[in-house]
This record gives structure tokens, C-alpha cells and sequence, in this order.
């Protein structure tokens, strides 16, 4: 059996959908409710708390510490102060992408690595004949994610610094009660929100004391069902569903590229040395093949294709994580890889992959739809990423 | 000179800003006059009490056209719609029936009081909605002629013809008896649980100055499915904000195509020469001209106060006169200190984010609506109740709450007339009433703002406090609304058009009428 994380005594008994899913080495609550709905909204409206303690999590220190994540990471670490968190991707030695998740950096040489997939050996290989020390934390630390409009004021009950001062994508030491903590402005759901990690022993503690401050609030627990909607809103992709890792894609078509994912922004050439460097330097030489971009489906062509079959409309209200064909006129151009209903923007969007010439935003295309087993065809357009991007995000 | 619009529209309610949102929209410019501080008419929030926020009057949004979020924009300009999760009818006997989104759950629920019902409602659920697809083109359709019938009324009609044929025979004869009979012969033909019945013809009788047991009341049933067939872009729910937030939205959305909107402008009446509307001059003497104007007040407010009598046939007059407006319902607004906690259902939960229904029994409205037959508020009056601060924790400070109750049968014409004192007992008539569900209510009260349909009229025009501009009784809809042959959004004046809820497809916070009068106007040649 699947371990719980250290927050699952707290957890248990609130989940009332008995809906466990499988995260990296844990499970942990697909929905609290038997609808996820609310969920989803509490991270729009009040907010909303997600145990995000399967993601693995490395600590890293000394002298070289810096040189080694150089070295791995395509964006310039010197550039990160501490007290701040970058978000990065890193890549094979053929520029193609392994893994993505966030660098913290909690002093001058001490970070810590966020990620989807274990990095443990990726880590040791590169950091030979360098002065650093690499410690898997998985286990150890504990991290909740406290996501929404209302998250600020409800951590601030507890936070005795002026959350104000924390920016966006930045990371503090606090002491939250009597737990000794971590908070980073970041989040997973493109709406306000910060996660706060802590040492495994005391995050029931951690738990009980963000509840009971966020109970006024109308503080929600959520699982990652609702998280799953909210960060395809966001724009922001995930390892398995979006892209494929380098280390596990079973054929080279299935490898993809910094730029390929839309995350050419974190990809710094001018640095030192990296591993992919000379790979990508000469990718963003030659006109991009794939481009990762945000499509929207035509509702009324959706609603006509259902009514015709005296059907409601129907739509994925979770995010469906298959691969769904695009094309143009006859032609396949690229893929969805994540797509959903976005209750809040009222619109059918979807992550997609699509192929050189036809991602320019405005390109119209033709997304596979399945009404009453029969595949059909719906208009849909590429659009601007994210979908929902509200300015209290990076406020 | 001054500035000549294409188009005035007279009453920023949610309506005359979709019309005005429309006809920008197609490059027109547009003026709205509002009367009020602010926009919205009976689709306002406002902050009556520091911290607190009130959906003064109309609470909850379930009919506003998909195609008008659509194509206004609208979640762009900021509307978000929050899902209501239950219905929950606390009982005087300290039980209780509640309904969720969960199929099982309520099944289950339902089960308890009537195992017979609970088989039953998902058959009735399909047949409502298979209906409610039949008849939903009705919304997004001019009402064609039958008297008089253009070519495209014959259109109209034949293409409505065979929406109803496709139903088929079962579901045909359901609808016929959906249109002439009462909600209470309808449901008692399918369930036999009291609350259930109750609960579900209160939706027949909201706005309406009938009860359960009046012939009519089945029609609007209906409309509690016409959402559902909207798949995902149902409209159902609460608006983060208050349902200000949607007439926000919508002036936002007609600001940014071009259109003008002043408040604190009230019209006194409609300019016109040789029988064609050229403007009207505001209270205080400002003339403001335009190619035409369209009125979203209601039918009786349009053409008995803002029209000139010589400006206006002397049977459409009578007709208008005629037209069927009874206010019967009433609103009042608590910030409350801390959540009523239900005898029946202590605590927090799933009850108490949804709408909370006081409808035991179908005996139990009819009572109310007895009440109100012979001049008095009902003494057990039903009641739809909400908590926003649930939905939308931004509707009140971190910890406390706002209630939103709307009251029926608040009769306009009270015996006696809407005195302070009778305010007040009404107003104490409905937090007893809910006191007897939820005692700790009374004393959590922090504020309380109680609202007769003389209020509702004074604050927003309303003719006697009705909330859907004229009653939605099959008289008085399609293309009978408001009156026969001037179904069209057109009036006997030239250049003067309607486009409220007084029009087809009626009341409630929809938008279509505003729509569909902005395309007649286009059609027109504006
Ligand atoms: C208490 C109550 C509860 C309701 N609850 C719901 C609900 O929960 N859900 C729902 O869908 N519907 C509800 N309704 C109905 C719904 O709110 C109305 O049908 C709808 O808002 C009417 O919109 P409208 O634009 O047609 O008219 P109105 O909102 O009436 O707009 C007319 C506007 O004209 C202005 N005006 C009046 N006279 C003048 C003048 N001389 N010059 C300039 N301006 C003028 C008014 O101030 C107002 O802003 C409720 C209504 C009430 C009253």
C-alpha cells in the first residue's frame, strides 16, 4: 500500500469522497467532496488548501552549490537572490527537457529543488568533483499550498512578518505558531497563493493551525482534481500529461525542448556551461518545429454538434489528460495534451502541441470531439496563454 | 447644437445595458439614462450596512443567456458565476429534505421520505429537460405574429412547430398540461412528499400573484430545467459579488464598445412630434435627442408616465392598463453575527450553501397565497433563502454573513397601506418565521433591512413591486407580452421601442429582452 503524507491524519477524516489518487510515492485526495467543484472555486473566490507534500524535494548546500545547479538548470542561478524562488526547467545533454519545478534559494549556498519525478541521481551525476552535498528531503519536509483570493489575509493571522513584503515567486524563514517554517509566494493555480513547508513531525500541527485561521474565511480543503483545472487555467504544464521525459520517452518524437514547451523565457544561453547548452544554442538558431500553445473550442460548434444528437452539450469538467488530435483542413497538426471546461472564464480551452507554421495565435483549427461514440470535428483557435490571469496573482 | 444619439435607452437595469451593450456593439452611439447613484435596477449589490454586502433584490442568476455572456464578454468583464450547491427544506417537525449534486445522495435523501419519489424524480428530472430543450429556442426568438403573421413570424412559427412535434406524443401531452395547469395538479400527478411538491412548485409561484393551486403555475417549472440544457455554460448559481456584479459586467462590457452611461438622470418623458419618438427631457428640464429610444422600464411605467396620452392609441392605453403587474413579494436582507444553525441540521454543511427553502407542504403556500388573496402579508410566509457569505466569502468580514430572504406573499395593496409599522411587523414576521427553523438566528442579527413591494417600486420603478416587470402567467408572455400585437419590442409611437422585462421573453435576470429589442432596432435600419 501506498503511504499517506504527514498531513493524512488531518486529511482522513475530511475526505468524504474516499477519492485517493496516487501521486509519485503517495496518494493523496483527489476531491474532499463527492463534486470538486467547490473546490475549484475556493481557489477563485475564498481559498483553497492542498497537501502538496509528494512532490520531491532536495536539498542542496555548499561552496559548489551554485556551480552544480549552473550546471543543471537552464536558467542563471547567480541571477536568484537569495529569498528567491526561480521556476526552471532542466534537460538532457541534447537539450531535451528532463524535468521542470521550483529552485528556492535559502541562503548565499543552500537550496532547495522542487520536482515531479525523482532528480537523486541526476543531481549526484553532475556533481562530481564539486564541493556539495545533496540530500533527499522527499520524506522529511512537508509543504502545504494555500491557494486564493483570500490566502494572504488568512496566513497573515498566523505569519508574524508582513506578507505584503514577500513577492511573488520569493521565499522567507517564519514561524507559524510554534512550527518552524518556509514560506514561498508560489503556487500551482495562477491565482494568489503561497505554499509553506515545514518538517514532517509538525505538519499536523501546520494543518490545524492554517484551518482553524482560514475556517472565517471560508477556507476549503481541496485535492488535486481542482488543482488540475485551475492550472490548465493557468497555463502551467505537468510532466506526463504535457510533455514527456527525456529519461522516459520511449522513442525521440516524444522528447521535447525548452522552447517546444513554451519555456524558452527560462532557457539562459549567455550563463556558463549547462547540460543541453550546446543543443538549444543551436535550436533557437533554426525556425521553431513545435510550439506548446493554449487553444480555445468553439462552444457553439460543441453545442451544435451534441444538440444534433439531442444531447446536452457535454464537456470534461476535469481535465482530461489524453492526447486529443488537432488538425487543419484534413491534416494533423499537433495534439491537446490537457483539456477541460474553465468554469470560470466559461470557455473549453486545452494545452496543445501543434506543429510549425500552424501555431501562430488566431490559427484556426479543428479539434476531435466524440459525441455519442462517433468522432467529430469542432472548431477551436489557438489563443494566448494563460487563461485566467488575474492581477492579484503577482500582487 | 447638441449631440444627437443614435440611440437613448431609458433605465440602466440589467436589460436596457445589454440593449445599449448590443447597439454599441454594432457601432451606434448610445446613451443609457439610470435614475439612481448607480446601475442595475433590480440587479444590484450594495453595501447598506459597513463590511456587508447585499443583493438588494434579485439573489441568484439562472436564465442569462449563454449567447449574451458570450458575446458581450462577460466573464472578461468580470463575471463569475459560483455554483449553489443544495436545496434544503428544514420542516417544522425537526426533519428536514435536502437536495445535492450528488445523484446517489439524493436519491437516498428522497428515499427517506418516499421511496416511491425517489425512483421517480430522475424520470421527471429528463422529462423537464427534454421539454425545457423543446421550448428553449422560445428565449432567443422575436415572438412571431400569429394575427398578423409576416413572413418571418411564419418562419418562426413553423420552426416552433416542429420543435414541439420532435418531443412526441408522451412528451407532447406533458407540455400541454405544463401550460395550462397548476403546479400542484402537475407534481401531484408524479410525487406524493409534501416538501418535495412544496419545494419544487415554489419556483411556479415566485413573482407571481398566484399560489400553487392556481391554474398557469406549471409553465415555470419549466424554466428551472431551461439551464441545465446548457450543458457547462449554465447560468445557475450565485454571481461572486452580488448580482451587481452582473450589471457591472455588462456596463463594462457596453462602456468598452462605445456607449454612454449616465446616472443620476431620470427621464420625465418621451419627446416626440407627429407621432415619432425624438428624444426625452430629463427631471430636471435637460432634452437629450437620438434617432430612437428604447424603454426598459415596465410596459405601465413606459406608456403611462413617460408617454403623452395623445401619443398613444386609446385601445393599446386600455391594453396597458389591462396588463397584469400585482407585486407580491417582499426582501429582506440580514448581516448576521454568525450562521443560523438549524434544529433540524445543526451545524455547517452542504444545507447552508444553497438556497433554503421554507415550503413544507403545498398546504403550507397555499395558506401564505391565502394571506395575500384578502389584503395581508402571509403570516407563514414561503420563503427562498440564501447565504452569499457562504458562496462568495467576500460578500461579508472574515467570520460573519449576510442572508438574503425573498418573501412571498407580500401583497402591494395591503390593507391598510405599507406604514413603517407594518414594515417593521412584516419584517419580524420573516425572522421569526425563520426562527422557528434556526433560533440562534435572532439574536446573531446585525443589521436588517426589510423591503415591501411599495419599497421595491419607490427605489426602483417597479410598478407596484413586481419583480418581473408583469406577471409571467401564460396571458401575458410570448407573443402576448406585453400586450397582443405589440410583441416586437416596437411600440404605436415611432422610434420608440421597449426592451424590459415587461417584454417577451419576461422577468428574471436574463438579458434577452434587451437583446432581442437591440436586434429589432438594427433590423430597423438604426
Ligand atoms: C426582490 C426581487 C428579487 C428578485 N430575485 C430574482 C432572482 O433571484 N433571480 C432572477 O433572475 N431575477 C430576480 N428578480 C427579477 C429580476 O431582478 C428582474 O426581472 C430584472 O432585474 C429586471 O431587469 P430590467 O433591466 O428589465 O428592469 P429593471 O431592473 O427594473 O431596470 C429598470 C431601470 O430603470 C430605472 N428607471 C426607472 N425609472 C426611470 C426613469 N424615469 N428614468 C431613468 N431610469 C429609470 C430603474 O432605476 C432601473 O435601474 C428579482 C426581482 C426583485 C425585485
Amino acid at each position: 500500500m501506498l503511504p499517506g503524507t504527514p498531513f493524512h491524519s488531518r486529511t482522513a477524516p475530511l475526505c468524504a469522497a474516499h477519492n485517493w489518487r496516487r501521486w509519485g510515492p503517495c496518494v493523496v485526495a483527489g476531491s474532499y467532496d463527492l463534486h470538486p467543484e467547490r473546490e475549484y472555486f475556493a481557489v477563485r473566490t475564498s481559498a483553497a488548501l492542498f497537501d502538496v507534500s509528494p512532490l520531491y524535494k532536495y536539498a542542496i548546500r555548499g561552496v559548489d552549490a551554485t556551480r552544480l545547479l549552473n550546471r543543471v538548470i537552464t536558467r542563471d542561478v547567480s541571477r536568484c537572490r537569495v529569498g528567491q524562488v526561480f521556476y526552471t526547467p532542466w534537460c538532457d545533454a541534447a537539450g531535451k527537457v528532463l524535468d521542470d519545478g521550483t529552485l528556492q534559494r535559502l541562503g548565499e549556498s543552500v537550496f532547495r529543488l522542487t520536482c515531479a519525478e525523482p532528480n537523486l541521481q541526476w543531481l549526484y551525476a553532475n556533481a562530481t568533483g564539486l564541493q556539495v552535498e545533496i540530500e533527499d528531503v522527499s520524506e522529511q519536509v512537508a509543504a502545504l499550498s494555500l491557494q486564493g483570493p483570500s490566502a494572504r489575509a488568512i496566513l497573515q493571522h498566523l505569519c508574524p512578518a508582513d506578507l505584503n513584503d514577500l513577492r511573488y515567486f520569493h521565499v522567507m524563514g517564519s514561524q507559524l505558531g510554534s512550527v518552524a517554517v518556509e514560506i514561498s509566494r508560489t503556487g500551482y493555480s495562477g491565482d494568489l497563493g503561497y505554499e509553506v513547508w515545514c518538517e514532517a513531525a509538525a505538519a499536523p500541527q501546520l494543518w490545524d493551525l492554517i484551518w482553524e485561521a482560514g475556517m472565517p474565511y471560508g477556507l476549503v480543503p481541496a485535492g488535486i482534481l481542482a488543482l488540475d483545472v485551475a492550472r490548465v487555467e493557468a497555463g502551467l504544464l505537468l510532466l506526463d500529461v504535457d510533455y514527456t521525459s527525456a529519461r522516459a520517452a520511449a522513442i525521440e518524437a516524444r522528447k521535447s525542448s525548452p522552447y517546444e514547451l513554451g519555456l524558452g523565457w527560462a532557457v539562459d544561453l549567455r550563463k556558463e556551461n549547462f547540460v543541453g547548452r550546446a543543443a538549444l544554442a543551436l535550436e533557437q538558431t533554426r525556425p521553431a518545429q513545435w510550439r506548446f500553445v493554449g487553444i480555445e473550442v468553439d462552444w457553439l460548434d460543441v453545442e451544435g454538434l451534441f444538440n444534433a444528437a439531442g444531447l446536452a452539450p457535454q464537456v470534461p469538467t476535469q481535465t482530461l489528460r489524453a492526447s486529443v488530435p488537432l488538425y487543419l483542413s484534413d491534416e494533423w497538426v499537433g495534439y491537446a495534451s490537457s483539456t477541460v471546461w474553465s468554469p470560470i472564464t466559461k470557455r473549453y480551452i486545452g494545452l496543445a502541441h501543434l506543429r510549425a507554421p500552424h501555431f501562430a495565435t488566431g490559427t484556426s483549427l479543428q479539434m476531435e470531439v466524440t459525441v455519442e461514440h462517433q468522432r467529430r470535428l469542432a472548431s477551436a483557435k489557438v489563443v494566448e496563454l494563460p487563461f485566467y490571469d488575474p492581477p492579484r496573482k503577482r500582487s | 447644437m447638441a449631440k444627437r444619439y443614435d440611440a437613448i435607452i431609458v433605465g440602466g437595469g440589467h436589460n436596457g445595458l445589454v440593449a445599449a451593450a448590443y447597439l454599441a456593439r454594432a457601432g451606434r452611439e448610445v446613451l443609457v439614462l439610470e435614475q439612481r447613484h448607480l446601475v442595475g435596477g433590480a440587479t444590484v449589490t450594495e453595501e447598506l450596512y459597513p463590511g456587508f454586502k447585499y443583493s438588494v433584490f434579485s439573489y441568484v442568476v439562472s436564465l442569462l443567456r449563454p449567447e449574451i455572456m458570450r458575446d458581450l464578454s462577460l466573464a472578461r468583464h468580470g463575471l463569475e458565476i459560483l455554483p449553489l450547491e443544495s436545496t434544503f427544506t428544514p420542516l417544522p417537525g425537526g426533519d428536514y429534505l435536502l437536495r445535492g449534486p450528488d445523484h446517489a445522495q439524493t436519491h437516498r435523501e428522497i428515499y427517506r421520505h418516499s421511496p416511491r419519489d425517489a425512483d421517480v424524480y430522475d424520470e421527471y428530472g429528463r422529462l423537464m429537460a427534454q421539454m425545457a430543450m423543446a421550448v428553449r429556442p422560445i428565449l432567443g426568438m422575436v415572438p412571431p405574429d400569429p394575427a398578423a403573421p409576416g413572413w418571418r413570424d411564419l418562419q418562426s412559427l413553423a420552426q416552433l412547430g416542429s420543435h414541439v412535434r420532435a418531443l412526441g406524443g408522451e412528451r407532447f401531452h406533458a407540455l400541454a398540461k405544463l401550460m395550462t395547469m397548476s403546479a400542484a395538479d402537475f407534481l401531484d400527478e408524479w410525487f406524493e412528499c409534501e416538501p418535495l411538491k412544496a419545494t419544487m412548485s415554489a419556483s411556479g409561484i415566485i413573482g407571481t400573484f398566484l399560489g400553487p393551486r392556481s391554474p398557469g403555475s406549471a409553465y415555470v417549472l419549466l424554466h428551472h430545467y431551461m439551464g441545465e440544457i446548457d450543458g457547462a455554460f449554465r447560468a445557475w448559481g450565485f454571481a461572486r459579488g452580488g448580482t451587481g456584479a452582473i450589471s457591472s459586467a455588462i456596463a463594462s462590457a457596453a462602456r468598452s464598445f462605445g456607449a454612454e452611461i449616465r446616472t443620476n438622470a431620470a427621464v420625465q418623458q418621451v419627446i416626440t412630434k407627429n407621432g415619432r419618438a425624438m428624444g426625452v427631457v430629463l427631471a430636471d428640464g435637460e432634452e437629450i435627442y437620438a434617432r430612437v429610444v428604447a424603454s426598459s422600464l415596465d410596459p405601465k411605467r413606459t406608456f403611462l408616465k413617460l408617454c403623452a396620452p395623445a401619443d398613444l392609441p386609446t385601445e393599446f392605453r386600455e391594453a396597458i392598463e389591462r396588463f397584469k403587474i400585482r407585486g407580491s413579494s417582499g426582501k429582506v436582507n440580514l448581516s448576521l453575527a454568525a450562521l443560523p444553525n438549524f434544529t433540524s441540521l445543526p451545524g455547517m454543511g452542504m444545507h447552508l450553501r444553497g438556497s433554503i427553502s421554507i415550503s413544507p407542504s403545498m398546504d403550507y403556500l397555499e395558506q401564505a397565497f391565502d394571506d395575500a388573496k384578502y389584503g395581508e402579508f402571509s403570516r407563514h410566509p414561503y420563503m427562498d433563502v440564501l447565504i452569499p457569505s457562504l458562496i462568495d466569502p467576500g460578500m461579508a468580514p472574515p467570520g460573519q454573513h449576510v442572508m438574503s430572504c425573498f418573501v412571498q406573499y407580500a401583497p402591494y395593496n395591503l390593507k391598510g397601506g405599507w406604514t413603517d409599522a407594518q414594515r417593521t411587523a412584516f419584517g419580524d414576521t420573516v425572522v421569526n418565521t425563520l426562527c422557528e427553523y434556526a433560533p440562534n438566528l435572532r439574536e446573531n442579527i446585525l443589521h436588517r433591512q426589510v423591503l415591501s413591494p411599495a419599497d421595491i417600486e419607490s427605489v426602483t420603478g417597479l410598478t407596484e413591486g413586481n419583480i418581473f416587470q408583469g406577471e409571467l402567467a401564460l396571458n401575458q408572455l410570448f407573443f402576448l407580452r406585453p400586450v397582443p400585437g405589440w410583441a416586437q419590442y416596437r411600440t404605436p409611437v415611432r422610434a420608440l421601442y421597449q426592451c424590459g422585462s415587461g417584454t417577451h421573453p419576461g422577468g428574471g435576470i436574463c438579458g434577452a429582452p434587451g437583446r432581442l429589442a437591440a436586434m429589432e432596432m438594427l433590423r430597423d435600419g438604426l
